[in-house]
């Protein structure tokens, strides 16, 4: 074998990273200038993009989505639009039926709606969707799913029985930043300012990082980003990836947060081809993310704000 | 209309149908149902007894088995479903794709529900649920409004079965991993919620502090009545810096008055939440519904009764299925 080929043998099997969709409700023009600066820079292979959270946000980013799009896959990165997390309305469906039919990205389906809009097309299958076994998981592969993220809250365990199971399938975890909890048809940015969802004078957009949560006694312990609530701990699965990669993962989702994502990125790749020892680059990660905690407890099969070391 | 509810118990199941159930919704005592609590539930035994009973007095019963079956551990819920086929249940109540799978292709004659952990929003999910395993009802996740709902049910070819009293999530239900992040149990995968072995009581200077696992949930005088420390029920400090009801104020779901509509908008059947109340609950509201759905098939106005004694913090909200709740 000519080591041009056992170059590009070991490229392809290495693990891919993601940059999930922004959550938060970042102004248009700044996720633009993101998208741009993650093009230019990133060592990431693959881009999720697309308003997830809340359809109210959606009007401002869609004119964007063309040229970030394309500035993208001019750095030779993987494009995928995500779809909406929790669809109820009927402009919700008019929209997610017009990105089914005429997106030229490839999708990312957030709800069982898109699913089964895509059967039989490829696709990608979301973390919003339940995927907590490998039945399910096999029945999304053979309804279209080329790629798979799993939800937050399997075990390690859990996540190695399907890796056993995927058949050298694509299989992503979620492995950076705060974790999506639980979605609601409730605004609860808009009700902690005394408005109603309908007239939410888009609140949301003051907490980038999402509306952190305290309890009575003042100890840390959600976030809220409209109606979504996260995780106040950041999930960092850092110390765990190479594991998951060699049981067969195949890519690890970073969720944007207002850090410098491309030192973060930079340092999971690092991590990911050994070109970084693991203290090192938890240490550097614990300077850049200096808005809480980190957390790794669902990984390790314990509540998911703990941080196992 | 149909009238559906829930026991705990045999016990429960025998006051359901003397207050007029139409149908009676149990779950087997393991994980394989969204309220694996101590003590409560049914053995196979149990259920085959239930259900002649039942079935003697023209009423059906299903059987829920809505968490999501484990990685590595299928089994417990392939034998929930081939346990309920065996004893001739009315339908199952299933959450999971792959479940729902298997039901259809081994048990292809046992009716399936799609259980409100599949969080089925819209007429697509469900046209998918209905063409892929052919379920015959829908169960409504608690997000529409009752004008959401009757387009809906323009729009899909499955009935629809929506909660109409009790415990209510204020989360899309199936998609709320908060309990696992606080206790490392959850819904999905426990069949537990804010789960009772993670709830501390702690008495501090003239008050009653809830938790669980380590954080606090709410506070109480001492004089006032604590409430069960359900996560998304607690009081929080936010943006303002005052604790408020940042999720939901603990409240009961009660639908009584909005009768009327939901049977213009062409719902099948409504739904009592609570298998893990007792038998004097399940008689109460079972019969106050009974009551309602009677006077409101009759075009006559529903009565009000007050069922502020068993709402959870006494007080009771139509939820989402009003639009300014959201």
């Amino acid at each position: 074998m000519s080591s041009q080929a056992m170059n590009s043998r070991a490229t392809s099997s290495k693990a891919k990273l993601t940059l999930g969709p922004v959550l938060y409700n970042w102004p248009a023009e700044q996720r633009r200038d993101f998208y741009f600066q993650i093009a230019d820079e990133a060592p990431v292979d693959v881009v999720y993009i697309g308003e997830v959270t809340c359809s109210k946000r959606a009007p401002f980013l869609t004119p964007f989505i063309p040229e970030i799009c394309d500035r993208l896959e001019q750095a030779g990165k993987e494009v995928v639009i995500s779809t909406l997390s929790l669809v109820m309305s009927k402009r919700e469906r008019k929209e997610q039926h017009e990105l089914v039919q005429d997106s030229p990205w490839a999708l990312e389906a957030n709800d069982l709606s898109a699913i089964g809009l895509l059967k039989g097309r490829e696709h990608i299958v979301g973390p919003f969707v339940n995927v907590y076994n490998e039945d399910t998981l096999d029945y999304f592969y053979e309804n279209g799913a080329q790629r798979i993220v799993l939800p937050c809250e399997l075990s390690g365990k859990a996540i190695e029985r399907l890796l056993s199971s995927n058949k050298g399938r694509e299989v992503e975890i979620q492995a950076f930043g705060r974790v999506p909890l639980a979605l609601s048809a409730r605004c609860y940015h808009a009700r902690s300012h005394g408005l109603s969802k309908d007239g939410c004078r888009y609140v949301c957009e003051q907490d980038p990082d999402g509306m952190n949560v305290e309890t009575l006694d003042g100890e840390a312990f959600l976030a809220v980003n409209g109606t979504q609530t996260m995780s106040y701990t950041v999930n960092n699965l850092l110390g765990e990836i190479n594991d998951l990669s060699k049981l067969g993962a195949t890519h690890f989702r970073l969720w944007p947060q207002q850090v410098d994502m491309i030192r973060v990125i930079e340092i999971y790749r690092a991590q990911l081809d050994g070109a970084i020892a693991y203290d090192a680059g938890q240490e550097t990660l614990s300077e850049l993310v200096d808005f809480a905690p980190f957390s790794n407890g669902f990984y390790h099969g314990v509540e998911g704000n703990r941080l196992v070391e | 209309m149909e009238l559906v509810c829930p026991a705990g118990t045999p016990a429960s199941l025998r006051a359901a149908l003397d207050a007029g159930a139409d149908v009676v919704y149990v779950g087997f005592r393991d994980e394989t149902n969204a309220r694996n609590f101590p003590g409560l539930n049914f053995s196979p035994e149990e259920l085959e007894e239930s259900l002649k009973k039942a079935h003697d007095m023209g009423r059906q019963i299903y059987v829920a088995i809505n968490t999501y079956p484990q990685a590595g551990n299928l089994e417990p819920w392939y034998k929930a479903v081939d346990t309920a086929a065996r004893i001739g249940v009315d339908a199952v109540i299933l959450a999971d794709i792959g479940l729902l799978n298997y039901a259809k292709r081994q048990h292809p004659g046992l009716r399936r529900h799609l259980s409100v952990q599949a969080s089925a929003s819209n007429p697509e999910a469900i046209n998918f649920y209905r063409s892929a395993f052919d379920v015959q009802r829908v169960v409504l996740p608690r997000v529409l409004t009752v004008r959401e709902i009757a387009e809906l049910i323009e729009e899909i070819d499955v009935e629809t079965e929506v909660f109409a009293f009790g415990g209510m999530c204020v989360m899309a239900e199936g998609r709320c991993s908060l309990s696992s992040y606080a206790t490392g149990k959850s819904p999905n995968m426990n069949g537990v919620c804010s789960p009772a072995s993670h709830v501390e009581y702690e008495q501090r200077r003239g008050k009653l502090v809830s938790k669980l696992g380590e954080f606090t949930i709410n506070s109480f005088p001492n004089e006032e009545a604590a409430g069960y420390p359900t996560l998304c029920k607690g009081r929080f400090v936010g943006h303002t810096g005052d604790p408020s009801y940042l999720f939901e104020e603990p409240t009961s779901l009660n639908v009584m008055m909005m009768m009327p509509e939901l049977i213009q908008a062409g719902v099948k059947a409504l739904k009592i939440e609570g298998r893990q109340r007792g038998k004097a609950y399940v008689h109460q509201v079972v019969s106050g519904y009974r009551k309602a759905i009677d006077a409101a098939m009759k075009g006559e106005p529903v009565p009000f009764m007050d069922m502020g004694n068993i709402t959870e913090g006494t007080r009771s909200t139509a939820g989402a299925y009003e639009k300014n709740w959201r």
